[in-house]
């Protein structure tokens, strides 16, 4: 009996220990972001999700909590410029709506979600280019793009630190099933689903990566590794390139199906982007 | 010419006399080496920020020589000693000439 005790305790310990955590994600000295919540009941495999930040060195965790060393903030003021431009030649700007990037708060949070009006599943960067192209009549942005994910990277600084808190019922429960599918499915020569590296096996080593959960509450996010700005999309096609697949497009309804299944799974943690990453 | 070239600086507002502080900074630079190729394949021309220098009430606290080899949005952190009230001046002097400047005032008490 004594021998199990031990044991458990043993297998607790290794299981803690391959992301042990000195400290809390506290930004700037004011935000404090939850990176490990209880598990959406949907999610068995996990008691706990974990932000892709308890997955990281020390250092590179460290740039996270002061803007100032946090390269994806220069992303973040470029937004904030272009936020009261002009989107088109002598037409409106998104702060003639939206007074300014903080009225926007919150909104992060719930994406992607259900459009009535457009009768989909919309992701923020949908609801941007709707925006743009609707409201102000001027050119959409590329999915991915410098302006798209520079805006995408406001939109989650002003709601750092609230909780991930996206649908998967009502209107929106048809794509989330989609992603969930997706989300289990094997893909591609190596033929690998999601789960199998973020669910079966995230804390382990794939080569020399240190697999996370794959929660995209801190996209987008920047790479140390590409020095720029990750959106969710992009992330996706790595993934699934790296399956040695045929990938969806970024922006594509089964990306949008796969982001929204994605992102609920980490409903309950904060919203981290523009999270710093290797 | 590099495009939204931004300095920025952190230096404490006040500092006790003789204590070390630490000042980051940070310039948003592109930072092309020179090694690069565009599709076409010319070479993309070197454009990087080649020299850093901080100034304490004139006098130099650091002089940095600058090459390709360092990343995009150079960031320099150093500790520095302060004897007396003062103004921190910062330069950043770019490849195509552009001069980027900033200053922060620091008390001592």
């Amino acid at each position: 009996m004594m021998t199990r005790t031990i044991t458990a305790m043993a297998v607790a310990l290794m299981a803690t220990g391959t992301f042990a955590q000195a400290q809390d994600l506290v930004i700037n000295g004011e935000i404090p972001i939850t990176t490990r919540a209880p598990a959406p009941d949907f999610v068995p495999a996990f008691s706990e999700v974990i932000s892709g930040w308890e997955f990281r060195s020390p250092e590179t965790q460290q740039l996270e909590t002061d803007d100032f060393e946090n390269p994806g903030m220069l992303f973040v003021e470029a937004a904030r410029e272009a936020f009261s431009e002009p989107l088109k030649e002598g037409g409106q700007s998104c702060a003639d709506c939206h007074e300014s990037p903080e009225a926007l708060a919150g909104a992060r949070a719930v994406y992607p979600k259900w459009d009535e009006e457009h009768g989909e599943v919309q992701t923020i960067e949908m609801q941007i280019n709707e925006c743009i192209t609707e409201r102000a009549g001027a050119e959409p942005w590329g999915y991915v793009s410098t302006e798209m994910d520079n805006m995408s990277a406001l939109m989650s600084a002003v709601s750092r630190g609230m909780p991930v808190n996206v649908a998967t019922d009502g209107p929106a429960h048809e794509t989330w099933k989609q992603g969930e599918e997706m989300y289990y499915t094997r893909y591609g020569q190596l033929e690998l689903s999601c789960a199998n590296c973020h669910e079966d096996n995230y804390g382990n080593m794939i080569r020399a990566d240190h697999l996370s959960q794959g929660q995209i509450n801190g996209f987008p996010a920047y790479r140390l590794k590409n020095a720029k700005l990750n959106s969710v999309h992009d992330r996706f096609k790595g993934c699934i390139r790296d399956t040695r697949a045929q990938t969806f497009k970024p922006g594509s309804p089964e990306f949008v199906a796969l982001e929204l299944y994605v992102a609920s799974r980490g409903n309950g943690l904060s919203v981290e982007g523009p999270s710093v990453r290797n | 010419m590099a495009e939204n070239v931004t300095p920025r600086v952190r230096v404490p507002k006040s500092a006790k006399p003789g204590e070390d502080i630490t000042i980051k900074t940070l310039i948003s630079h592109p930072m092309e080496s020179g090694q690069r190729k565009d599709k076409e394949g010319n070479t993309i021309p070197r454009s990087i920020i080649n020299r850093f220098v901080a100034t304490f009430n004139g006098e130099t606290v650091i002089d940095v020589t600058m090459e390709p080899a360092i990343s995009t949005n150079p960031y320099f952190e150093f500790v520095a000693k302060v004897p007396e009230a003062g103004t921190f001046e910062f330069t950043w002097y770019d490849d195509d000439g552009s001069v980027y400047t900033d200053k922060q005032d620091i008390a001592v008490g």
